[in-house]
């Protein structure tokens, strides 16, 4: 015990207790939930325990792999668009030599609003009578459109809140990664004759590649688990439309109530989540690699 | 294979000319050196070749071709960049053939465009290495390699021994100058060695503070230095320089130091100088020695000082000694072992000083 109090051991306790309470214990105990029939209106149901049955119920539960599948997709486009608009932005950015504080400042905007608010703001522009988009299309003539009720069109308008919002999170950190890149290699690329398209491929896009991949890690993170701009605009719905995994599991554990339930969604969900970090950070070893870095 | 001429070539930093107006004519196949203390334009010089900063006032022409408005891509000159500036993520192969490949060479002609070139410079062996498992030497080689390969009109250095320590310097050294014979092309070094300059150039360019100091070939710049500045830049160690006044002394005329010493002005420069001129007065370190281990010069001017500090070289013995307040440095080439403290007999060889005029730094 003497030994135990004088040890590295000791010193390493308050981080974790600390630890354990804040993480491992609210795992544990979530995990042990997702195998009870928890219901938060029936205390007593947390205790009862039913093995894999709401696993078994979920792999046959099509409403859930239709959220699963459409997040997927969301990810999968808005993460390429924001990649294609981020590299857009910074490149730009990086070429002018006036103001640039000034608009790298400005860029990043978007990102100092709580997504709530640009969830309304959103909902706003695209509201069916009286928002803003509409009338600019009546203005000239044009149609109405269902923004926010079309399958498509409403899928589509959460994915153009969702890029402008964090955009500059991909331009910032590929900014930062062209503003690293070492002036000699490119500039012998131009004497060995490329042309400005020749060393972006085959110069500026290698020394670039870990820092895409360190901004789709972060980037997929956040929008497998988009929650708020879209309960803020659709809330899932029209009939289901735009239901995403969070927004799915939070109506299940908090308005039906199913805790059990949901919790046994939410760690499926984040094998989601682990597999796009871990296919990123893969390929963001493999781009390091390449570069000879480590 | 080109010849490269500048005219009037100009070049701005916001409202600094750092190049101001040069002309300079560099022949076919000619291994031209600029060199001058940092901040000298020399760098600037060369990227303005390169195509990589723009000309803000003049002409460059290489070949028959004015290429102000061309993109380096379009000027077929290739540089060899001081951090060799390889390709981190291809192999030394890929480096090779890149420009190869971006001009839509065929793969096999590449490969045997690479094998010459890699044979030239002896990196056979790595081909298949990324950079970052090359040492220092073999990346500035891979990095000449890839400026062979493409068969340029021009060859651009730009302080490409820099970065490597002394022994490999001297190695690189040789071997640019070999690879200068080999492929026979015009090369544009810049450098801050003046070594470098001595060793490689057929004809060296010294540039101060954006301006031509002076072009000659390596001897012509040793022996007849145009201004003080190229003086004390060519040769090591440096010029011995002594600011003194011209006075007339019965019919001759003489040179009076700051310290008060009389020394006469050499027969030849006698008609040259006029009374109270301000001038520079320099002399190398070979042609003051102690007379006792040496031959006294025809015309000699002799100085008895202590030795502050002596370093034996084997060949040579470098001396430093006091004339008045300024120290000077003589070497002789006789092995005999001088101490700190040892007072000697110097003779200054007079034929072979140099007379600078103080206002215009121009030689006398």
């Amino acid at each position: 015990m003497k030994k135990f109090l004088n040890g590295p051991w000791v010193l390493l306790l308050p981080t974790v207790i600390v630890l354990a309470c804040v993480v491992f214990l609210p795992l544990l105990i979530s995990l042990w939930t997702s195998f009870t029939p928890f219901k938060l209106t029936r205390p007593d149901t947390l205790y009862k325990f039913v093995g894999f049955r709401n696993y078994e119920r979920l792999f046959g539960n099509y409403d859930f792999w239709v959220a699963f599948g459409r997040t997927v997709l969301f990810l999968t486009i808005a993460l390429n668009l924001e990649l294609v608009f981020g590299l857009g932005i910074a490149l730009l950015i990086n070429k002018i030599t006036y103001a640039q504080k000034t608009l790298r400042t400005l860029m990043m905007f978007p990102m100092m609003f709580s997504p709530i608010l640009v969830g309304f703001q959103w909902k706003y522009i695209f509201n069916d009578n009286i928002g803003l988009l509409n009338n600019f299309l009546r203005e000239f003539g044009i149609s109405p459109k269902p923004w926010l009720v079309d399958t498509f069109l409403a899928n589509m308008s959460i994915m153009a809140a969702e890029i402008w919002s964090s955009t500059s999170v991909f331009a910032i950190l590929l900014l930062a990664g062209l503003m690293g890149i070492p002036k000699d290699p490119i500039e012998a690329a131009k004497v060995d004759g490329c042309n400005s398209w020749q060393v972006f491929k085959n110069i500026t896009l290698p020394f670039l590649m870990p820092f895409i991949f360190i901004a789709m890690t972060i980037r997929s993170l956040d929008v497998a688990r988009a929650y708020d701009i879209v309960q803020m605009m659709t809330g899932g719905g029209p009939a289901k439309r735009t239901e995403l995994l969070w927004t799915l599991i939070s109506r299940t554990g908090y308005v039906d109530a199913k805790m059990g339930l949901a919790n046994a969604m939410s760690y499926i969900s984040i094998f989601l989540s682990i597999a796009f970090t871990f296919f990123f950070f893969y390929k963001l070893m493999e781009a390091r690699k390449i570069l000879s870095y480590d | 294979m080109a010849k490269v001429t500048l005219e009037k070539v100009s070049k701005f930093y916001g409202n600094v000319e750092a190049v101001k107006k040069i002309d300079l004519e560099i022949t076919d196949n000619e291994f031209l050196v600029l060199v001058g203390p940092s901040g000298c334009g020399k760098s600037s010089t060369l990227r303005m070749i390169a195509g990589l900063e723009e000309i803000d006032e003049g002409k460059i022409i290489i070949g028959e071709k004015t290429v102000n408005e061309l993109e380096p891509r379009e000027r077929n000159v290739s540089m060899v960049f001081q951090n060799y500036a390889l390709y981190p993520h291809m192999t030394v192969e890929e480096n090779l053939g890149f420009s190869l490949k971006i001009a839509g060479m065929q793969k096999n002609d590449i490969d045997k465009r690479v094998a010459e070139a890699a044979g030239i410079l002896d990196i056979d062996e790595f081909l298949q290495r990324k950079p970052a498992q090359l040492s220092g030497g073999q990346r500035q080689r891979v990095a000449m390699g890839r400026a062979i390969v493409r068969r340029p009109d021009v060859f651009l250095f730009d302080e490409p021994l820099s970065n490597l320590d002394a022994k490999l310097r001297n190695q690189m050294r040789t071997e640019i100058k070999r690879l200068h014979q080999k492929v026979k092309t015009t090369i544009v070094y810049v450098t801050h060695d003046q070594v470098e300059a001595m060793t490689l150039a057929d004809r060296i360019v010294i540039m101060k503070d954006g301006i031509i100091e002076q072009i000659g070939t390596p001897l012509e710049l040793f022996e007849t230095p145009a201004t003080k500045f190229v003086a004390t830049f060519i040769g090591s160690p440096s010029m011995n320089m002594i600011s003194s006044t011209i006075k007339k002394d019965q019919e001759k005329y003489i040179m009076i130091t700051e310290d008060g010493l009389n020394i006469p002005v050499p027969k030849s420069k006698q008609d040259v100088v006029k009374e109270g001129q301000k001038i520079s007065f320099g002399f190398r370190a070979e042609d003051i020695v102690p007379l006792k281990f040496g031959n006294k010069p025809s015309q000699s001017w002799g100085h008895k000082s202590k030795v502050n500090l002596s370093e034996p070289l084997g060949t040579e013995t470098l001396i430093f000694t006091n004339f008045g307040k300024i120290e000077i440095v003589s070497r002789m080439f006789t092995p005999e072992l001088v101490r700190a403290g040892d007072e000697l007999d110097f003779a200054l060889n007079l034929e072979r000083t140099y007379l600078f005029d103080d206002e215009t730094g121009k030689a006398l």
